[in-house]
């Protein structure tokens, strides 16, 4: 390496650090607070968040509480509407519904997805988690309008928005709960708080969008008739975005169910979230599965009629017009049946569960069956993936390979052999490729040996910060060193690697496998056609039902989590791949053919390179929705951040749940800005015209 | 020189800068002109800022079609929206109506702008969220006028348009040419007296943007508005103006009627354009005619006459023509031969 000149400047500075994790390792006795971040340097900020937030508490207790109060009076009256009206008038009310966004295809799919509901015997929970929904969804519209429009008018808002809403979307789930639970109070409306308030951004973001978008020659029409600025706003911009702030009102629905789901780990409203989880923790999957799949049947036909509305097209919307009266007509009908109904006291019994405990039963019976009949397949798939694939990333071969484990003794020669071997690939690797690829080949040889854990923090901080600086120049790399010495300091250094390890390793195979399939769906109409739909439905789908079917068959642990993350993570890495791939040109495609390029050439070196910056956005996606999921995974046994801010929910320990939080929405953006500035960099100059 | 009352818009050295702390440097300065403005605007450039409108000084009569005309970038747009303050000026004065109209406040603009001034855009800057008839009615829902006048009176615009029938009708359902139809009614539902038209049919195909320039003249003889027009096309600029302002980097390099500047061009850059215009469509017998008052016996051309016409006339008559006004008094006469000049483009002294 050294007699080659050309070797960059850029190089330099990774042979300084390899030379000097040389040494952190030779004197890891005598250097040891470079490796194991000294206990004594941590500062007990969470500490320090609980008493400062102890005193505000007290300060602020009346309004929250009065607050709460105020808002857990609609949300129960609306379940007790809800559960009151006689449930063939609600399902004939939301088929009227799916109708009237859509058509008549819809309105069917609507119709047996909810007799399924009313049927299955979870109609009551549904309707509370209808009833939180309800509630939730306009509190969080409202809130992402004003701030929307604050975004786009005030300077402050211009400033100060969207860097919350990073962090806003990349903070975990359960880490907004901890301090509403501290503020509000035990009870079901944290979850209805915390819910509009993680739902809010993508209504912001799209209210911002919107309005941005408005073509200034409206604005300017708007101006030379003589508009107050109220009228400006409310007459001509809002509607002339709407297009664009419908798709945020879908969002924010989707999300606010999401949110709601996962908020049912608090209790206390009888919703369908609660159901599954109190099945899962039971053990009692036939049921889980039930519950389970009617939040998949909810989330789908709330989707599919917000965004039939958001998508409505003309036609449909001119017939609803011209119907105006039937479509009243209709609705005062149905009101009128209910009230009917009632009055002769006639009752659907939705709490008849028989048919579900049957259900339940048989399907337990088979679960069990397969469990039991696959039992050791089960077992071995597990361990292979453990020990051959999570045990090195985590701990390294270092100390992952053992007699138990691999069967054989990692003995001082093999170390070296491998030590040696890894060697000559890099340095061949440099000499005949480039020094990046050998840089590459060095580093994940040398985590594969010590495993996340086992690397020591200095030499993983300095890689990452060197990485950053290099990637995207100083802001990245200064903000990369804030980040990782929070993380640091607030003690959380082990867990974050612990969520690194399980959720790169998650994101590894999310990756290969959503990939994969991707290229499948793009080079076949039919498959595309069968995955896309399965896909939209993966990503409507709350994301702990996930946690059900892997849990049936792995138990509690790590294997299971990762499953579970692949399962929600995949498929972004699916839609970009395909999109990608689809969007090269197909001149492009024509060109190579004319000029005789054999079926794989033009699928490598014609459409994945062109197709590569959106696969990028796939990988950079599929990581995001990976630390999205970990959290929910811990509860599923994992050990990292995700397990601590777990552990706060229900220990209301604001200041753990907001540290470990924050600390993984900065590990989450870390991803994100090194990635986004290597590929802005990379691919400048590349987007086709 | 017509009275002050007679003009509705004067711009006295109007300035409009962008970039930072170019404004200051204009302000710190007694404004510059003629060609002291010039080597000024290019010593700004040349520090990176950016001159959209530099040393502006034009008298727009009342009922005048007054075009902007020149390439894109040479801030002919940036003027316009300065003369209706959605752009502040840099520097300078503007008066409306002989009164200052940058110092009025914002209260007084948007009073000003509900009542006497309409606009038309060149990619038509229709609510898309809107049907036609509410689009048209729209300036008059902000001045206040109830439901069912501006029903009637959006109606009436409608039809004024050609647009009868297309009323609820959404922007995206129409064509361009339609659209912008909409948009001329709209800016006149209120009854301006100025009226702003942004290249309102540089968008449009050629043979649409010819329709419209009739239509548009049509209106103009009904109305008699204020026009000011922006166009970067010199032939449409010719066709509708009564005067053209020829404007280069933000600086007007030469004023006039559609005859003056394709007889004498004031420098190469409007000969380039004056070079593309059709000359027999444009210059017309009273800049030729030698006048005289003697009584001919042969019929002869009219003065608002285009030489086009007056070749063929002349082709078929021959010999010298006599040339008569409106009320058939003959006042000029012109020769073959001076029409012959005048279509090879030598100057013509006409005088």
């Amino acid at each position: 390496m050294k007699n080659d000149n050309s070797i960059s400047a850029n190089a330099l500075p990774w042979l300084f650090l390899a030379v000097a994790a040389l040494l952190v390792h030779s004197f890891a006795d005598s250097l040891g607070w470079l490796h194991k971040f000294p206990a004594d340097w941590v500062i007990p900020l969470a500490d320090w968040i609980n008493k400062a937030m102890d005193t505000f508490v007290e300060l602020v207790k009346p309004v929250t509480r009065a607050i709460a109060a105020i808002l857990e009076w609609p949300m129960i009256l609306l379940r007790d509407v809800l559960q009151w009206t006689p449930w063939p008038v609600t399902v004939a009310g939301v088929v009227l519904l799916a109708w009237h966004a859509s058509g008549i295809r819809l309105a069917i799919v609507c119709l047996l997805a909810l007799l399924y509901i009313a049927l299955s015997g979870y109609w009551n929970p549904s309707m509370s988690t209808m009833a939180l929904v309800g509630i939730a969804v306009p509190l969080s519209l409202l809130l992402g309008l004003a701030i929307g429009i604050a975004a786009d008018r005030t300077e402050m808002g211009k400033r100060i928005v969207p860097p919350i809403l990073d962090i806003m979307q990349t903070m975990p789930t359960f880490a907004y709960l901890v301090p509403i639970l501290v503020l509000f109070g035990f009870g079901p409306v944290v979850g209805l708080i915390a819910s509009a308030i993680y739902a809010c951004p993508p209504m912001v973001r799209n209210v911002h969008l919107g309005l941005k978008q408005v073509p200034y020659e409206i604005v300017e029409a708007a101006k030379m008739s003589g508009v107050s600025s109220y009228q400006r706003l409310f007459w001509v911009e809002l509607p002339a975005a709407m297009a664009q702030i419908k798709v945020g009102i879908n969002q924010t629905i989707m999300a606010t169910l999401s949110m709601v789901i996962i908020a049912s780990v608090i209790g206390g409203f009888g919703d369908i979230g609660w159901e599954v989880l109190s099945t899962i923790r039971k053990a009692r999957f036939g049921e889980s599965l039930l519950a389970g799949f009617v939040i998949v049947l909810i989330a789908i036909v709330m989707d599919r009629i917000s965004s039939a509305y958001v998508t409505q097209d003309d036609i449909t919307k001119a017939k609803n017009l011209a119907n105006k009266k039937l479509w009243f007509t209709a609705a005062v009908l149905l009101i009128v049946i209910c009230a009917v109904i009632k009055a002769l006291g006639i009752d659907f019994g939705v709490d008849d569960s028989s048919l579900t405990k049957a259900a339940s039963e048989w399907l337990d019976q088979k679960l069990e069956a397969i469990v039991v009949g696959y039992g050791q397949l089960l077992t071995d798939i597990k361990n292979t993936f453990f020990f051959y694939y999570l045990l090195p990333l985590r701990i390294g071969f270092n100390k992952a390979i053992l007699p138990l484990t691999w069967g054989f003794e990692f003995t001082e020669a093999m170390r070296w052999g491998y030590a040696i071997a890894m060697l000559i690939i890099c340095l061949a690797l440099a000499k005949f490729k480039s020094w990046q690829t050998g840089l590459s080949v060095a580093a994940l040889a040398y985590l594969l040996y010590y495993g996340l854990t086992g690397a020591p923090w200095m030499v993983l901080t300095s890689a990452v910060i060197l990485l950053a600086w290099q990637a995207g120049g100083r802001s990245v790399a200064i903000f990369t060193a804030c980040s990782l010495g929070f993380i640091l300091i607030t003690g959380m250094w082990e867990r974050a690697m612990l969520s690194i390890y399980l959720c790169g390793a998650a994101v590894i195979l999310s990756f290969l496998l959503g990939s994969a399939i991707g290229v499948w769906a793009a080079s076949s109409d039919r498959v595309s056609a069968v995955v896309r739909p399965i896909a939209d439905t993966f990503q409507t789908i709350p994301l702990f039902v996930f946690l059900i079917p892997v849990l049936m068959f792995f138990q509690v642990g790590e294997f299971t989590a990762l499953l579970a993350i692949i399962a929600y993570a995949f498929v972004p890495a699916i839609r970009y791949t395909e999109s990608g791939l689809r969007q090269v040109s197909p001149q492009l495609i024509e060109v190579a053919v004319e000029q005789g390029c054999t079926p794989s050439q033009i699928f490598w070196q014609v459409k994945v390179p062109l197709a590569i910056p959106t696969i990028m956005v796939g990988l950079n996606q599929t990581i995001m929705y990976g630390f999205a999921m970990l959290v929910i995974a811990a509860l599923v046994g994992t050990t990292g951040l995700g397990q601590q801010i777990f552990l706060a929910l229900s220990a209301a320990d604001t200041g753990l749940g907001l540290i470990a939080g924050l600390s993984m929405a900065l590990l989450a953006m870390i991803t994100d800005r090194i990635m986004q500035a290597w590929a802005a960099k990379k691919f400048e100059g590349m987007q086709a015209d | 020189m017509p009275q002050n009352s007679d003009i509705t818009i004067e711009c006295k050295q109007l300035w409009k800068v962008f970039g930072e702390g170019v404004a200051e440097k204009l302000a710190a300065r007694t404004l510059p002109q003629k060609e002291e403005a010039i080597t000024f605007a290019d010593e700004l450039r040349q520090s990176g800022g950016i001159v959209a409108s530099g040393d502006i000084n034009l008298q727009i009569k009342r009922g005048e079609f007054f075009v902007l005309m020149g390439l894109s970038g040479s801030g002919k747009s940036t003027l316009m929206r300065c003369m209706s303050r959605l752009t502040e000026p840099s520097a300078g004065e503007l008066l409306l109506d002989g009164q200052d109209f940058l110092s009025v406040s914002e209260k007084e603009l948007m009073s000003i702008r509900r009542t006497k001034m309409g606009m038309v855009f060149q990619h038509f800057g229709l609510f898309p969220h809107m049907t036609v008839i509410d689009n048209v009615a729209f300036p008059l829902k902000v001045q206040g006028v109830d439901e069912k006048t501006r029903q009637t009176k959006a109606l009436e615009m409608i039809e004024l348009v050609g647009l009868h029938g297309r009323d609820s009708s959404y922007p995206h359902q129409l064509s361009g040419g339609q659209k912008q139809r909409v948009g001329i009614a709209r800016s006149l539902a209120v009854d301006p007296e100025l009226w702003f038209l942004d290249e309102p049919f540089s968008a449009l195909d050629p043979l649409i943007r010819w329709q419209m320039q009739s239509e548009l003249l049509r209106l103009q003889t009904m109305f008699h508005k204020t026009i000011v027009f922006v166009t970067h096309d010199f032939m449409e600029a010719v066709r509708l103006a009564d005067r053209i302002a020829i404007m280069k980097d933000g600086l007007i390099v030469q004023v006039g009627t559609p005859q003056e500047i394709v007889l004498s061009p004031a420098n190469d850059y409007v000969a380039e354009f004056v070079k593309e215009a059709p000359r027999t469509k444009i210059i017309k017998v009273s800049q030729l005619m030698e006048e005289s008052s003697a009584a001919s016996t042969s019929e002869g051309l009219s003065v608002d006459m285009t030489l086009e016409d007056a070749l063929s006339w002349s082709a078929e008559r021959g010999g010298e023509l006599p040339v008569t006004d409106e009320s058939g008094k003959t006042i000029g006469v012109i020769t073959p031969e001076r029409l012959a000049t005048a279509l090879s483009g030598g100057k013509s002294d006409n005088q």
